[in-house]
């Protein structure tokens, strides 16, 4: 006997298009209902932290290397975007297009790092390097400013028409940001780059016996990666007018991985739904400052024993089972726990 | 001077290696990266203050009931929130974010309780200081280091000697088989917190009777760093911890001394980049770990 339940992504699937086209237009309405630049704010932060979850999706999601250094990519871009603004007077268009490049070479820098890792060992190798990235944007102070971070990025202009939370222009840069990269990321997951990527995820070692270069596509994945954080650190950048390396701690990066973990791995409507709910319900629970941490771990193991795939996230794909007596280690563990 | 720096090196080397072999043990039965181990430190720190501050107990009563205490905690966590897990199956991801919740619960509890400003903490094993060639050592360096020795001593004992060693690494090769066999395999890993969390708390009252000083993010620096120690050594493997520890401890302090101060915090990290780019399963770790986090 099988339970039903209430799938939320099978719904979704099946009225995708109207869905998306009441979600658009309400999210277009969003500036002009009168809220508190607060308000649009928050929903800015939403926008940066789901282009985030989106960016550690390929690497965590799609090939299946927890990350815990994901800031670090965000930093390179958030001081890219911030150093082009104020040092050589970019306008933002610009800047983004240039995190965009540099967050590429981080990503490789990273990629390359971690080539060779699997496992724990990657896991740590990404957190080593947001310290190091981190330590390099507090030390190096002619560039970075150190510690004290950088200060007056001036305001994001279009048409000579300054773009602020408050006129809502901001608001619609992040929509307009956040929508490119979800149009980016589902072709690229639709293509063979995408497939590939899963393959190396399921079994990297069957996925370099069909032919795959599975190394390549480990690297491409985070090259992709690097690219679209170092796009949500411009945009950041730009947003908060205020920079500094705390900004981008060892929490933002486990934020971020909570966020893609909560909403569902590999899934780019569970990115968003897990950036959403982790940007506003921390603020929601301003009020209840001291607490806001406990309840946050709290929910994430809450929400791991209750739904472990994640919000979104669905449990579609029938675990492939090995012939009788075949185990792999890791099942062999799990049916041990049971048999006691 | 230099060799002053060495010296304080290798002190913090030891406490690193005590956290370090935590993050080992459990991993070498679970295979599973416990991230809440900072906290659990942190943890035993603050049992540590209760028992001297609040308590007003001696020194190994104190060390005793923070030992107890933490390692309570430890268990709990093993059994409130990773048992069930492991009994629906759960991907070691889910683990994963379980821990780094507990971890998130434990030091916001110990801020709420405790508040969060840095808090003094009483000196311990206080008695003067004496110089070796040059090299100023106080009676709780000592300590340390004693301690230190005495328990990865047992713990090594422990592992390669008895038989619940050899359950631990009967279960940490293939968990069904050990059970087929006989062993308890939930006891044995509720073992293997008690032991961890006693690591850490003794890593945390040392600390702190250092220092003079707790505050409820200590653990997460000092956790990221041993952690990065387990992982250079060859995560899963004791004795790696240990070298692990000990190599960044005493890298970090020669870092101050050439590097200056503000460089030395990201010591541990650089160093484990470069091993691992030569040697991607750290110092003494096997090839085959077959594992995915």
């Amino acid at each position: 006997m099988k339970q039903k339940r209430f799938d939320l992504a099978g719904f979704a699937g099946r009225y995708k298009l109207p869905l998306l086209l009441v979600l658009l237009a309400a999210l277009a309405a969003v500036p002009f209902l009168g809220l508190s630049s607060y308000v649009v704010r928050v929903f800015c932060m939403v926008f940066t932290y789901s282009i985030l979850t989106i960016s550690l999706n390929f690497v965590t999601g799609y090939l299946g290397a927890t990350s815990m250094g994901h800031a670090s990519l965000y930093c390179v871009g958030a001081y890219v975007g911030a150093l082009a603004a104020t040092r050589a007077g970019c306008n933002i268009w610009v800047s983004l297009v240039l995190a965009v490049l540099v967050g590429c070479l981080a990503g490789g820098l990273l990629g390359v790092c971690t080539i060779k890792l699997s496992g724990s060992y990657m896991t740590v190798t990404t957190l080593a390097f947001a310290q190091v990235v981190t330590m390099v944007a507090k030390n190096w102070t002619s560039v970075t400013n150190g510690t004290l971070g950088i200060k007056d990025i001036p305001k994001a202009r279009l048409l000579g028409a300054e773009l602020t939370v408050r006129n809502g222009g901001m608001y619609f840069v992040g929509l307009g940001l956040l929508i490119l990269c979800l149009l980016f990321s589902s072709m690229v997951i639709r293509s063979k780059y995408g497939r590939a990527f899963i393959a190396v995820r399921d079994d990297e070692l069957g996925a370099r016996m069909m032919g795959l270069k599975t190394r390549n596509y480990r690297l491409l994945g985070t090259v992709i990666s690097g690219a679209l954080a170092g796009l949500a650190g411009c945009y950041y950048a730009y947003l908060t007018g205020y920079i500094d390396p705390v900004t981008f701690s060892f929490d933002i990066s486990m934020t971020i991985l909570t966020m893609a973990i909560l909403g569902g791995l590999a899934s780019l409507p569970g990115s968003i739904a897990g950036a959403a709910i982790l940007t506003v319900f921390p603020e929601l629970l301003r009020s209840l400052d001291v607490y806001r941490y406990l309840f946050f771990g709290f929910i994430l193991v809450i929400m791991m024993r209750l739904r472990p795939q994640g919000i979104l996230g669905s449990v579609k794909a029938a675990r492939y089972t090995l012939p009788k007596g075949v185990l792999r280690p890791a099942a062999a563990m799990e049916q041990g726990k049971e048999g006691t | 001077m230099l060799s002053q720096q060495i010296f304080n090196g290798l002190i913090l080397g030891c406490i690193y290696a005590l956290l370090a072999v935590g993050y080992s043990l459990v991993f070498g039965i679970l295979r599973l990266l416990n991230m809440s181990h900072g906290a659990v430190y942190t943890a035993g720190a603050f049992m540590g203050l209760l028992g001297a501050s609040y308590l007003h107990m001696g020194a190994v009563p104190t060390i005793l009931f923070a030992m107890l205490l933490t390692g309570a905690v430890n268990v709990c966590i093993n059994r409130a929130v990773l048992q069930p897990l492991r009994e629906q199956g759960a991907a070691n991801i889910t683990m994963l974010i379980s821990v780094t919740g507990v971890s998130y619960i434990i030091q916001n509890t110990l801020m709420l309780v405790f508040g969060s400003q840095k808090l003094p903490f009483p000196k311990v094993f206080d008695f003067g200081s004496f110089r070796v060639g040059g090299v100023l050592v106080t009676s709780i360096q000592v300590m340390i280091v004693l301690v230190t020795v005495v328990l990865l001593g047992a713990l090594g004992l422990i592992t390669k000697h008895t038989r619940t060693g050899l359950a631990m690494r009967c279960i940490s090769q293939n968990p069904k088989a050990s059970n087929m066999v006989g062993i308890d395999v939930r006891w044995i890993i509720s073992f293997t917190f008690i032991v961890s969390g006693i690591c850490a708390a003794i890593a945390g009252y040392m600390v702190s009777g250092y220092y003079q000083l707790v505050y409820f993010t200590m653990g997460t620096t000092a956790g990221l760093k041993a952690f990065a120690a387990a992982v250079l050594g060859g995560i899963g493997i004791l004795s790696g911890s240990v070298v692990g520890g000990i190599l960044i401890g005493l890298c970090e302090a020669l870092a101050t001394v050439v590097f200056g101060g503000e460089y030395s915090e990201a010591t541990a990290y650089v160093i484990l980049f470069l091993v691992l780019l030569i040697k991607p399963s750290g110092l003494f770790g096997k090839d085959d770990v077959d594992e995915k986090v």
